[in-house]
């Protein structure tokens, strides 16, 4: 009879389980790595990078970001228009199904302005990622020196990406 | 051409003649013109010729007033931008950066011309501390509006304010070139921030090379 009721609760839970999978958050789809910032001398505003991978079959945006050590951050878009540079404030940056958008250096950006204290390269400076559907996730940023080029973890030759590509490894509708 | 000369008999036509010097001359002209060098094989745009002297009046990052000649025997890259753009100045700058590691000791034969399109917020203190957290070959250049104006025109660059911002916080579009003149002070060759470090690195050789020994 205990043992009927302890199967019992386990289905339920097991159930509920599904139910949360099946209705999960673009936060709880999202992976992020790569994640770094650049930093400029004085208090003069960070960019932040990473990659975001989809791992849902929903598409998700990333619509912003905060932090307790900068007292704002702004999602921001660069592009390269007539031979002229261009940074403007964007609400959203997509995140395909089963796919990967970057914020990477000429393009999606996070402006960190006003930090709370000097960060410098080697500190690990924790950002909380908002989503489009409400939900958020926590990502740990490495602070990286001005002259950097990317995250430091890889040793590839940089491209300077002007539009977000979304690189995906399955198959992915368009 | 000289069979040709060779040829010319009196009794041409007076017109035919005054053609034929015409011609001469014209050869005699590109002759001097065109062959005292040849020319550099450049990879990126070659702007020889069709860009003015570097030539400015600006305040560099030590707050000293300097001019185009002062950088006259190195060669200059220069690049408009300013210090509260997070990400493609420092993108641009990092690059620059790289490509000056690349060229090894020939790098002190270059000097890298940052110029703020905001000169408003970059005082020099404030640009020194920016460029040299690039290169140690970066200047950082600033000056009145109109100075700045002046040298952004004369190489048909353009920049303005978003509007938008409040006071303190606000955008500057600006031009993505990147302006390289060779020792002498000669606009020569024009890069994108999206140019190969391996076509980049080739040009400046070729430019640090050239005139190296007078």
């Amino acid at each position: 009879m205990k043992l009927l009721r302890v199967a019992r609760l386990c289905t339920a839970l097991l159930l509920g389980a599904v139910a949360t999978i099946a209705s999960a958050s673009s936060a709880d789809e999202i992976r992020v790595s790569h994640a770094w910032l650049r930093i400029l001398p004085g208090a003069l505003p960070a960019g932040g990078y990473a990659t975001l991978h989809n791992q849902g079959d929903q598409p998700a945006a990333l619509t912003g970001a905060s932090s307790d050590v900068y007292a704002q951050v702004m999602l921001h878009q660069s592009s390269v228009a007539g031979g002229t540079n261009r940074m403007r404030m964007v609400h959203a940056m997509s995140v395909p199904a089963r796919g990967n958008a970057q914020l990477a250096p000429g393009g999606y950006h996070l402006m960190l302005e006003q930090p709370r204290h000097p960060v410098r390269p080697g500190d690990v400076v924790r950002l909380t990622l908002t989503f489009a559907d409400g939900s958020t996730r926590a990502a740990d940023f490495v602070a990286r020196p001005a002259n950097a080029i990317d995250a430091g973890d890889t040793h590839s030759e940089p491209a300077i990406v002007t539009k977000p590509q979304p690189t995906d490894h399955t198959q992915h509708v368009d | 051409m000289l069979e040709a000369m060779n040829t010319i008999r009196p009794r041409f036509a007076p017109a035919r003649r005054l053609r034929l010097l015409l011609w001469l001359s014209l050869a005699a002209l590109l002759t001097l013109g065109g062959c005292q060098r040849s020319p550099l094989p450049l990879r990126l745009t070659n702007i020889s010729g069709h860009m003015p002297d570097l030539d400015f009046t600006l305040t560099d990052d030590s707050g000293k007033a300097v001019t185009g000649a002062d950088y006259r025997g190195k060669v200059v890259l220069l690049y408009f931008g300013y210090t509260h753009c997070p990400d493609v100045c420092p993108l641009t700058l990092a690059q620059l950066h790289v490509v000056m590691q690349r060229l090894g000791a020939q790098a002190d034969g270059a000097r890298i011309l940052f110029v703020s399109v905001d000169p408003a917020r970059d005082t020099p203190p404030v640009l020194k501390a920016y460029v040299n957290a690039f290169d140690k070959r970066a200047i950082g250049l600033t000056g009145t509006p109109r100075a700045v104006e002046a040298l952004s025109k004369r190489y048909r660059s353009a920049f303005t304010r978003e509007p938008g911002g409040t006071d303190d916080s606000y955008a500057v579009s600006h031009s993505s070139a990147i302006y390289v003149f060779d020792r002498a002070g000669h606009a020569r060759v024009l890069a994108t921030p999206s140019a190969s470090h391996d076509d980049l690195v080739h040009d400046l050789h070729l430019l640090l090379d050239d005139g190296a020994t007078p």
